[in-house]
């Protein structure tokens, strides 16, 4: 009963946050194309916090080799996404 | 207050951060914010997931952790802005294997009769292991093709064959029964291998089929894969942040696909399955160009952009494979200097990755509101005196217009033929990537200038200045 309960809770977040993910992307300039889809990306380098929790409760040694190579790909995805994207936006400027 | 209480109010803090950050990368003003919003979310998911009690082997994590950010910041920092696609396409690729990778890891360590701490082994968890292992995989193997054929490695050429299609939807059909066994019974890990193995072939398979000039959707897909796999982990795991975060990027993903599909004219499927680059008869090279294409130099062009009041670049991938931008900016600013006005005509897919030409103008320190889009700058080519085409072809193809049958009819494209004098700089008559020839090269306002861009825009410099 309490899967079913669970399930139903997660489905629920995951539908609501597809819409809400359609309707927060509308109308994006074209000059943002490229830094909004780096910056998201980074976003999508949350799987950080499956490796945090793979490697952090890991006692066998493979869940542990597996963890730690899905943490170092995730955190390059996360830090070097959000770097990328900060120094991208930089360079745009308006006419002064 | 129980901790988990306090982790999970975190977790929809960083969420609202995540929306937030996400809403203000969509505008100019608020997108250095937005970015900022969303590393501030991330950071404080790490942050109150480290601070979890069931965190035991903080040496290794902290090792990872620091591995990662340090090759992260190397690889932001050093990458040139013409390889910014390369960059974007290889970090979905890691997203994607990060998502493989965690799923994995939690079957194994469920497998190995480790259920409880949120975990169960249930059809939720198996289902979406499953999913997991395959999207990430083909997110992986996917963007390293994509990177491999951005960074030359890989020919840019689609590679087709005959049964091409089948033999994707047999790699398909292999990972899904797989992926049922694997459901069936979830003992069994090593399944879970042959399913990513299956998976990342069908990526390869995927990618390798589409060709350069359609990279800009095939990224911007991926990029909505690398969420959507990180939601299926969420899944796997029962965690709402990853599902939310995973979710919101797919959906965004997938908007900045259909936008450049869109610019195509062509359905996603088409894209991904279908025939451009497959050859198609066309008028000979010979009836559309002989006797007719004008040869033009340096010295001549100048003498026209002088005269000119209003001039308009519309560059293309040319001019990224040529590294032309600096001289660009040069130019620009020697014209601006005479009350010259300069504008540039961006085409949506222009380049390889959505919004690749402004990221390289933007380089130069060209102002974003002088760059303008397709439907901005149409209307004002009967206006313009000169049109300076630098390394585009089929986004200003009139048989895009004119003709049915082509494989570009119906593609939006900038009307550059309708300015007073257009000049091409390319170096030869040879056809862009829909294979097709250009009859824009042929008309009466047209003036080619042959040669390398850089080339040539360093010699349009120095004739503009001497002029």
């Amino acid at each position: 009963m309490t899967d079913t309960f669970t399930f139903i809770n997660i489905i629920t977040i995951f539908v609501l946050a597809v819409f809400l993910g359609f309707e927060v992307i509308t109308k994006v300039p074209p000059v943002l194309h490229t830094p909004l889809m780096s910056g998201s990306n980074a976003i999508s380098g949350i799987t950080v916090i499956g490796a945090l929790l793979a490697v952090g409760s890991g006692k066998e040694t493979l869940t542990l080799v597996l963890g730690m190579a899905a943490l170092i790909f995730a955190t390059i995805n996360v830090v070097g996404g959000f770097l990328v994207t900060h120094r991208m936006l930089s360079k745009f400027r308006k006419r002064d | 207050m129980d901790f988990a209480v306090i982790v999970n109010l975190s977790y929809l803090l960083a969420a609202v951060l995540f929306i937030l950050g996400l809403k203000g990368l969509g505008h100019p003003r608020t997108a250095v914010r937005g970015n900022m919003l969303g590393a501030l979310g991330m950071l404080l998911a790490i942050v109150v997931t480290l601070a979890d009690r069931q965190i035991l082997s903080f040496g290794l994590i902290i090792t990872g952790l620091a591995a990662g950010a340090l090759v992260g910041t190397i690889l932001a920092l050093r990458i040139q802005m013409t390889a910014m696609p390369q960059l974007v396409g290889l970090f979905n690729g890691f997203g994607g294997v990060a998502s493989t990778l965690v799923a994995g890891a939690v079957l194994y360590h469920v497998m190995a009769g480790n259920a409880g701490s949120g975990l169960q082994q249930n059809l939720q968890f198996t289902i979406a292991t499953v999913a997991s292992g395959l999207i990430g995989a083909v997110t992986f193997l996917g963007s390293l093709v994509a990177f491999g054929k951005l960074q030359g490695i890989v020919s840019e050429k689609p590679l087709r064959y005959p049964g091409e299609q089948i033999v994707k939807l047999l790699f398909l059909a292999a990972s899904i029964t797989i992926g049922v066994f694997i459901v069936l019974d979830p003992t069994r890990v090593e399944l879970y291998w042959y399913l990513s193995a299956v998976a990342a072939v069908l990526g390869i398979l995927l990618v390798i089929a589409i060709g350069g000039a359609d990279m800009p959707i095939v990224i911007a897909l991926l990029n909505s894969y690398s969420g959507i796999a990180a939601a299926a982990t969420g899944f796997v795991l029962s965690n709402n942040i990853l599902i939310i975060a995973g979710s919101l990027v797919g959906a965004s993903g997938i908007i900045l696909t259909q936008i450049m599909c869109k610019a195509m004219n062509r359905s996603l499927a088409n894209v991904l399955f279908g025939g451009v680059g497959a050859v198609v008869e066309t008028s000979s090279e010979d009836d559309i160009y002989a006797g007719k294409v004008k040869q033009t130099s340096a010295e001549e062009v100048a003498m026209v952009l002088k005269s000119a009041q209003r001039v308009v670049f519309v560059p293309g991938y040319g001019m990224a494979v040529a590294r032309a931008q600096t001289p660009v900016r040069i130019l620009t600013e020697l014209m601006e200097k005479d009350d010259i006005t300069v504008e540039f005509g961006i085409h949506p897919v222009a380049g390889r990755m959505p919004g690749h030409m402004n990221v390289l103008l933007a380089e130069e320190n060209i102002p974003y509101d002088k760059l303008k889009e397709m439907d901005q700058i149409n209307p004002t080519f009967r206006q313009t005196d000169v049109v300076i085409v630098l390394g585009a072809n089929d986004v200003v193809n009139p048989l895009a217009r004119e003709s049915a049958g082509s494989p570009i009819s119906g593609m939006p494209i900038l009307n550059v033929d309708e300015a007073r004098t257009v000049v091409v700089i390319k170096r030869s008559l040879s056809p862009g990537f829909a294979g097709i020839q250009n009859p824009l090269f042929a008309a009466d306002n047209a003036l080619m200038l042959f040669g390398d861009g850089k080339d040539m825009m360093e010699q349009l410099v120095s004739a503009y200045k001497e002029a």
